[in-house]
């Protein structure tokens, strides 16, 4: 067991209902997890949680038999936006991490090196951030957040700020990774089909409902057009629209 | 080339109103208003006799050693500010305030503290400029990308990491632009500072040209003062705003 969520609930002093209501939740170790819903159901809150960057109203949250109450680098986050530093280079970048930690210099360049390659960006290295695409940008976030070697990698929407092809290319690198690693992800996303393709379960969050939970029993590599991907894609999908109704 | 035109233009239609009010319509007296050639005669004669020289050289040692006393108290301040949310809410509004006093209300302090003294002239300029350094110091490291925090802190970034490589490096742009304004506040307290006392400086030689009734003189100081401030703003400041925008491609 890596991650345990326990009647977790988060109240923001703003709003008149709570965002999270006593949610249960576990993830396994290796796990990949997704969680959906539409915006305002409350998955980038529980990621937050997750990442100790705010703290439940009641509940808890362990990973690995400790409590979680602040951010660390046992959890790294990749956001939406890249959040990668504009005046360090794309290796720099992916060395940032490490650096933090301390470690040896050539064990730095080692490793960024390892993780540039494993994105495909080994020939950018030494670009300033702003040269470089969006898509391009999101996978330096992507081998800087795998340097940490992290208990859990935490993803809030990476792919959305991009366009439809570049973020299905990085979808599939991603769970080419994924299967190269095995390292345990909580992933949010509002696009379905992105659920359903990266995800070992997803999780369905809608506002004041209990939450759904669906495991997707399918072989990877994954393709989006295979009658049973597009079977429990439009499962989820009516389930979110009969909750809306 | 087309700003060295444009001040040889000012010159021509500066000398050209010299001639229509004073020569012409004689609503000036010459001893009232400078003429660019007056002003010519002026510095070539305090050019060869070395004292403007040795005044601007004064008052830019001045300058410098008051205006990093200002860094020094100014950064420090800021970053209080920033870090202690009861300073933040309770000490900022008085610095904003004090920072709006103009400069010359701290020289009768100086002068009772310090004497007609060198200490004197610096506590104005410190006083000048360091307040405003200190609310740009937190104004900078406000408007940093809370993204660029996030992500530090769930890379395992600690209090000291933190601010050497994540806020100061992402506030340095806005930072040395603070740091240019505080000197422009510096440059010009030392002005109000040295106009004060009896030191060997740019505002004495002004003066100097106040008491003989020499305008060309006071004119002549006048424009000494607004070029050093231009080449310093030009040659440094904004140097150093350029390479660092042109690095993270913001210019």
């Amino acid at each position: 067991m890596a991650l345990e969520i326990k009647k977790l609930s988060k109240h923001f002093d703003n709003s008149e209902e709570a965002t999270l209501n006593e949610i249960d939740l576990e993830i396994k170790s290796g796990e990949f997890v997704c969680l959906v819903g539409a915006s305002g159901c409350g998955k980038s809150t529980l990621l937050n949680l997750v990442a100790g960057l705010i703290s439940p109203t009641n509940g808890e949250i362990v990973l690995d038999g400790e409590r979680i109450t602040g951010p660390g680098a046992d959890r790294t986050v990749m956001f939406q936006e890249h959040g990668l530093y504009p005046w360090l280079n794309v290796i720099d970048n992916v060395k940032f991490g490490l650096k933090m930690a301390k470690r040896p210099k050539e064990e730095q360049e080692e490793v960024a090196l390892h993780y540039l390659e494993m994105v495909g960006l080994l020939d950018y290295k030494d670009y300033p951030i702003h040269q470089i695409s969006g898509g391009m940008k999101q996978r330096v976030a992507l081998a800087r957040a795998l340097t940490m070697d992290s208990k859990m990698l935490l993803m809030d929407e990476p792919f959305s700020a991009l366009d439809k092809q570049t973020s299905n290319r990085l979808r599939e690198e991603l769970q080419r990774i994924w299967m190269e690693t095995k390292k345990t992800i909580l992933f949010v996303t509002h696009s379905v089909e992105e659920a359903v393709y990266l995800g070992d379960r997803v999780v369905v969050l809608t506002p004041g409902k209990e939450m759904q939970i669906v495991d997707i029993n399918l072989e990877r590599p994954r393709h989006v057009h295979a009658p049973e991907f597009v079977d429990l894609r439009h499962e989820i999908l009516d389930y979110i629209k009969g909750v809306e109704k | 080339m087309s700003i060295l035109l444009f001040v040889i233009l000012l010159i021509i239609l500066w000398q050209g109103f010299y001639w229509l009010m004073v020569d012409l319509l004689e609503i000036f007296k010459s001893y009232s208003f400078p003429s660019p050639l007056g002003v010519g005669e002026r510095l070539v004669a305090l050019c060869s006799d070395g004292s403007l020289l040795e005044a601007t050289g004064q008052s830019l040692l001045r300058g410098v050693a008051g205006y990093a006393i200002a860094v020094l108290i100014g950064v420090a301040l800021g970053l209080l500010i920033n870090h202690f949310a009861y300073l933040q809410r309770n000490l900022k509004p008085v610095v904003l305030g004090v920072q709006t006093l103009p400069s010359v209300c701290w020289v009768p302090f100086s002068i009772l503290w310090f004497g007609l003294s060198t200490q004197a002239i610096l506590f104005v300029v410190v006083m000048g400029s360091a307040f405003g350094i200190a609310i740009s110091v937190d104004n900078a490291i406000k408007n940093i990308d809370p993204i660029y925090v996030k992500a530090a802190k769930t890379m395992g970034a600690g209090r000291r990491q933190m601010y050497w490589n994540v806020i100061l490096p992402a506030s340095l742009p806005e930072l040395v632009s603070g740091l240019k304004q505080g000197w422009s506040f510096a440059w010009r307290a030392l002005m109000a500072g040295e106009v004060m006392t009896t030191s060997i400086g740019l505002g004495q030689t002004l003066i100097m040209g106040r008491d003989l009734a020499d305008i060309n003189q006071v004119m002549l100081v006048m424009i000494v003062i607004v070029a050093v401030g231009i080449v310093i703003d030009k040659c440094i400041f904004s140097v150093i705003e350029k390479r660092l925008l042109k690095k993270r491609g913001l210019c």
